[in-house]
């Protein structure tokens, strides 16, 4: 009975939840439920990802109006995934929040931190799990405007103009979207997504789907922070509390990357984009200016978290590389980047947050000798920077290694050089910071010298996920068949 | 369609694109926090308006059940922008609160003042 509601449950939760804080306005009681909803979440996401794995696409009509005309949750291989990323960093990162939201944020603002934390659930698994283009939006909305609010509830003042940014650069984003799916539905009167699928191959060349396309994919791009469209994020990520930088980092541009994967693949067809639409040109440019240019402004910022903002978008290049490729390979590498980038940059955010925590800062000149200090916390570091880097036998190395594959594959041997080029470079941005914390004398403040392990509440949410990086590094047959699965899915159904 | 007919018949989908684009130059070019969210509020009304033109069919009549109503106007693109209109809201609401607060913090609404303060700090 419980189990044919699934779908709705995803949502439902933490939707109900979320103002159900506000009610406790306690911030340990609204913990708590946080923390229930959210593993209650991974759960369901899990058990959803076990059904469509063993029987196929399962949809699910709200309130019993049937698709195209009610809103529909349809879930595939590719969004089981997804829901199944987002929940498990959402769910991993909660037992932290306790103590490291606690020293960031004032003891009568925390409970609204869980409600909007909830909300930002809500709204990214919503985009994730439906199947309505307009609903797309308004999922996008509930999340965006929670996450606006979660940001500039960091500590210094540059988190309320980071927010703003991020609101202003965020609205014009979504607002892009609209337009697009506006222009759809004009052209064939549907909102549904595997609707609008039937409806927009015959029409593809009229001048409205064009633009519809244009709108849409310059929205996401905006929202995924696809270079040059990308300035709202250092700052948002740099300035937020360290559980939100660690939250964001895993979920909130890979969920925008979802939306553009499924209107490019599932609504427009590869063939539309790639052949028809010079995409296979424009995406793989920005994503190799993106890998570069990134990671080469990530090696002079003295803010550690602001390094790893960087890195963030130098890491989203190589996501778009593996989707511009539309091959089973590259848009496999891309989803197991998503994956797998969720994994280091979650888990190297975490870290950081530890070191927030006991040291007040993480700007690079004060985190020297640090490795004495916190030798748990770093050691997750180091960790995390390897996966990051591409070692073999962590996660990053499986994505690196399936994108230079997917590039061979289609005899373009330049993009696998440019790879392992740019992979360099996150050596060179990783390593300033391994010298500092191994190689250099504490320095001679208080801070330094008083810092201790971070609190057991941290440290294990932290090494699960560093953990992850080098399970996953090394049996790799779960997480790349369901790639596999997924990106033969969503290029059977695009062409 | 002839050349009076494409700029009087659409006149709706003119005035639409020409909000659109004053309100994105204004979020783009000003440097005062509230005019920018002036200019988004104009942005994203344009939008509004275009899904309104969607909807509308011509010689049709708001969607009543009635027996003398034949044809009537789409509302469904008229509920989706509701949404949007409350989203909008929202929107506006949330980037005015952060105003009032960066001007507290800052003492100024203007960007090029408050990366001044901020500078140093970098």
């Amino acid at each position: 009975m419980i189990e044919a509601h699934l779908p709705a449950l995803q949502i439902v939760l933490p939707l109900v939840a979320a103002p159900l804080c506000v009610v406790l306005r306690d911030a340990r009681a609204a913990w708590a439920l946080t923390l229930l909803i959210s593993w209650a979440a991974l759960a369901i996401a899990i058990a959803l990802l076990v059904k469509v794995l063993a029987t196929g696409p399962i949809t699910y009509e709200l309130g019993n109006w049937l698709a195209p005309w009610g809103i529909e949750f349809r879930i595939d291989g590719v969004n089981a995934f997804i829901l199944v990323i987002v929940s498990a960093i959402g769910a991993i990162v909660l037992p932290y929040a306790y103590a490291s939201v606690k020293a960031e944020i004032d003891e009568e603002r925390i409970y609204l931190f869980y409600c909007m934390y909830l909300l930002t659930l809500t709204g990214l698994l919503g985009i994730v799990i439906t199947g309505d283009a307009f609903n797309i939006f308004v999922f996008l909305e509930i999340s965006s405007l929670s996450t606006y609010v979660l940001v500039s509830l960091g500590r210094d003042r540059r988190a309320m103009t980071a927010a703003y940014q991020y609101l202003i650069m965020g609205t014009i984003g979504a607002t892009f979207i609209l337009i697009g799916i506006g222009l759809l539905y004009m052209m064939t009167g549907t909102l549904n997504l595997a609707d609008l699928a039937k409806r927009v191959p015959p029409i593809a060349e009229s001048r409205t789907v064009l633009a519809a396309f244009g709108f849409i994919t310059v929205g996401t791009s905006l929202k995924l922070a696809l270079f040059p469209l990308h300035q709202w994020l250092p700052n948002a990520y740099a300035y937020a509390p360290s559980t939100v930088s660690a939250f964001l980092a895993g979920t909130a541009t890979k969920v925008s990357l979802y939306i553009l994967i499924r209107f490019i693949f599932t609504v427009f067809g590869a063939s539309f984009a790639f052949d028809v639409l010079p995409l296979d040109i424009v995406l793989p440019v920005l994503a190799v200016l993106a890998m570069f240019v990134a990671s080469t402004v990530a090696i002079f910022q003295q803010d550690i978290k602001r390094m790893l903002a960087y890195s963030s978008i130098a890491q989203i290049g190589y996501m778009i590389l593996g989707i511009s490729f539309a091959s089973v390979t590259g848009v496999a590498a891309g989803l197991l980047h998503i994956f797998n980038h969720a994994l280091m940059k979650g888990g190297l955010f975490l870290a950081l947050g530890c070191v927030m925590l006991r040291l007040g800062s993480v700007q690079i000149e004060d985190m020297r000798g640090l490795g004495q200090r916190m030798p748990v916390t770093m050691a997750a570091f180091v960790v995390g920077a390897l996966s990051l880097i591409g070692i073999p036998l962590t996660a990053g190395f499986i994505s690196k290694w399936y994108l230079v594959l997917a590039a061979l594959e289609k005899g373009q041997w330049y993009f696998a050089v440019l790879i392992v080029l740019s992979s360099l470079l996150a050596v060179i941005y990783m390593w300033r910071v391994i010298e500092a914390v191994y190689f250099q004398p504490v320095p001679n403040t208080d801070a330094a010298r008083n810092a201790r392990e971070a609190p057991l509440s941290m440290l294990v949410p932290l090494w699960i996920l560093i953990g992850a990086n080098v399970y996953f590094g090394v049996e790799t047959s779960g997480s790349l068949g369901v790639a596999r699965r997924a990106a033969a899915m969503l290029l059977g159904a695009g062409s | 369609m002839d050349f009076a007919e494409r700029i009087f018949g659409l006149y709706n989908y003119w005035i639409v694109i020409l909000l659109m684009m004053v309100g994105f130059y204004v979020v783009m070019a000003s440097r005062n926090l509230i005019k920018k969210i002036v200019g988004l509020s104009i942005f994203q009304t344009s939008v509004f308006l275009l899904y309104i033109s969607i909807g509308k069919v011509r010689g049709g009549s708001a969607p009543i059940l009635d027996k003398s109503i034949e044809t009537y106007s789409n509302p469904l693109p008229h509920v989706l922008i509701l949404t949007a209109i409350v989203v909008g809201v929202a929107t506006v609401a949330l980037g005015l609160a952060f105003v009032v607060r960066i001007k507290e913090a800052y003492g100024t609404i203007e960007e090029d003042e408050i990366h001044k303060q901020d500078e140093p700090g970098d």
